[in-house]
């Protein structure tokens, strides 16, 4: 049924007819390499910024809708010091934010099939666990939490995971939030040392559009960094009863990004259009280069921390 | 015995038709078909201040670099650049693809990739296998050399050297003539229907980099030229 293929050859002693089966031959022949799956486990350097240096009411590049906006500008950062509030892990969008690097590790059956990818926890992000061996995700009513509920597939050489059921949570730590309902798709994209991870966020509750992310790594025999240190409370006198908050109008850092680097309020509410490049035109003309950089961070010589 | 013979025939089958993959006999034939047309720049992360505007001079949050490099930097001038014509500083292929804007990437020749820019009215050319010669002179785009992946996820990988030296920022961070820059391009497809193009790149510059410059930027694929809007280099903006 699934055809054969016949491979004779004959040497000076002995004479062999062999009849294979055709569709797994066919199916190894035009899979491999590109049907392999690749191995990711390992620890992966940070190589980018994330946002170390991160201003209040910097929201230029989310296509926020005016539910996200509003979300986003009624957050106060002494939220952070409320009780129940600190120490809780961020989610996993905190993996396009974090300064930290990456650590990957699978478990395996006993016959040696992944049956889940982790990426180990950093001081301020649960693991990611991602399952491979098929389970569907909780129901829509299950309970969510902030590591949410993960599973993954090959796309070929890409591994592509797929989280639901994440609580509300920051897409930047400025204030800047995803709601409940997000979910968040990764690409693993690996070239040798390099992994990239290509992010889609959906949010049909406070984005307007997919919030495209992509972060690189550089494979290291070293140990990644993924603790800062224990969490320690704060405690900024806020009242028991109290959430800290901004009424609408009321947030005073909304100028911040303009009194920094001169991005306009405009763009640093965000929204869609902030994503592509006609909106530069929009801001050109009253834009003025800043001739000295006084809130700029920068690592210069030396080790990055 | 037998089964040893018919395992050394798959392994040799499939190393020729790695081998083949690998030289690159058919660069147009092999391309990933998706990956012509027209591409808007989709800018949404943390460096949106780095790419959307002009960062302050000596802005150089997030580059490792060395004290010559950080010397230029801060000694940046855009009125310099205007007067001497060097406007394109900032539009080499080390610094292009973050500039915001849309590409083109059509097939020149049967082995040469041609990606236009509209920002600045750039062109590079990623030639495969012996395409070209390298060059001697060097060039805001200088000479790519391109091949199809495929290990790892597969892909395109380019190499680039022979660039005149520009700029990794706007705001005057610097590259030299001895920089070398290798970039992969994937595609990812969305389920909202989607593709997306990632172009994660490595600059290595001994003489401005302490340490290798990574990112990666995004792309998304646009039915036809709508937006297209081929602009001059700018210093200021």
């Amino acid at each position: 049924m699934l055809g054969k293929v016949v491979i004779m050859f004959s040497s000076s002693t002995q004479r062999m007819k062999i009849h294979l089966p055709l569709f797994p031959m066919l199916l190894t022949l035009l899979c491999l390499p590109a049907c392999a799956e690749i191995d990711l486990a390992g620890s992966w350097a940070s190589v980018s910024q994330g946002d170390d240096v991160l201003l209040l009411a910097d929201y230029t590049g989310i296509p926020y809708n005016e539910a996200g906006r509003a979300k986003a500008l009624s957050y106060s950062q002494s939220q952070m010091s409320v009780p129940e509030r600190v120490c809780l892990f961020y989610t996993q969008a905190q993996l396009f934010g974090g300064p930290f690097g990456l650590r990957i590790s699978n478990e395996t059956a006993p016959d040696g099939k992944v049956v889940a990818w982790t990426l180990a926890g950093w001081e301020d992000r649960a693991p990611m666990t991602i399952w491979m061996d098929g389970r569907p995700h909780p129901s829509d009513h299950a309970p969510h939490e902030r590591t949410g509920f993960t599973t993954g597939r090959w796309e070929g050489n890409v591994l592509v995971s797929y989280t639901t059921h994440m609580k509300t949570g920051f897409i930047r730590r400025n204030g800047a939030q995803h709601s409940d309902q997000a979910t968040l798709t990764i690409h693993f994209l690996r070239h040798g040392e390099l992994l990239t991870l290509a992010a889609t966020l959906d949010d049909p509750i406070y984005l307007s559009a997919p919030l495209y992310w992509s972060r690189s790594f550089r494979q290291t025999r070293g140990q990644v960094e993924q603790l800062a240190g224990p969490c320690i409370q704060g405690d900024e006198g806020v009242a028991e009863g109290v959430v800290p908050h901004y009424l609408p109008g009321q947030n005073p850092f909304i100028d911040e990004m303009n009194k920094s680097f001169h991005v306009p309020v405009v763009a640093s509410q965000g929204g869609a259009e902030t994503m592509y490049p006609e909106f530069r035109n929009k801001i050109k003309d009253g834009f003025v280069i800043i001739d000295k950089c006084t809130r700029c961070g920068g690592l210069g010589p030396g080790p990055r921390r | 015995m037998s089964f040893r013979f018919i395992a050394t025939i798959l392994l040799a089958i499939q190393l020729l038709v790695g081998a083949r993959a690998q030289t690159g006999g058919a660069p147009k034939t092999a391309a990933l078909p998706d990956l012509i047309g027209y591409w808007v720049s989709v800018v949404t992360t943390m460096d949106w201040r780095f790419r959307m505007v002009v960062p302050p001079k000596g802005d150089y949050f997030g580059l490792r670099l060395t004290p010559a490099a950080m010397k230029i930097a801060d000694a940046w001038d855009p009125a310099r650049d205007d007067a001497s014509g060097e406007q394109c500083k900032s539009y080499g292929a080390a610094g292009i693809m973050r500039i915001p804007g849309r590409l083109h990437i059509v097939w020149s020749d049967d082995k040469t990739l041609r990606v236009e820019f509209d920002a600045g009215t750039q062109t590079r050319f990623f030639h495969f296998g012996d395409g070209k010669a390298p060059a001697t002179d060097v060039t805001w785009q200088g000479n790519s050399v391109a091949q199809w992946e495929t290990s790892g996820s597969g892909g395109l990988k380019v190499v680039t050297t022979h660039m005149r030296s520009g700029y990794l920022r706007k705001n005057g961070v610097p590259y030299s003539e001895n920089a070398t820059m290798t970039e992969y391009f994937d595609l990812v497809h969305e389920t909202a229907g989607d593709l997306r193009l990632i172009v994660t790149s490595n600059v290595e510059d001994p003489m401005y980099l302490q340490q290798p410059y990574i990112n990666s930027v995004q792309f998304k694929k646009q039915a036809d030229a709508s937006g297209w809007d081929p602009t001059p280099c700018s210093a200021r903006w």
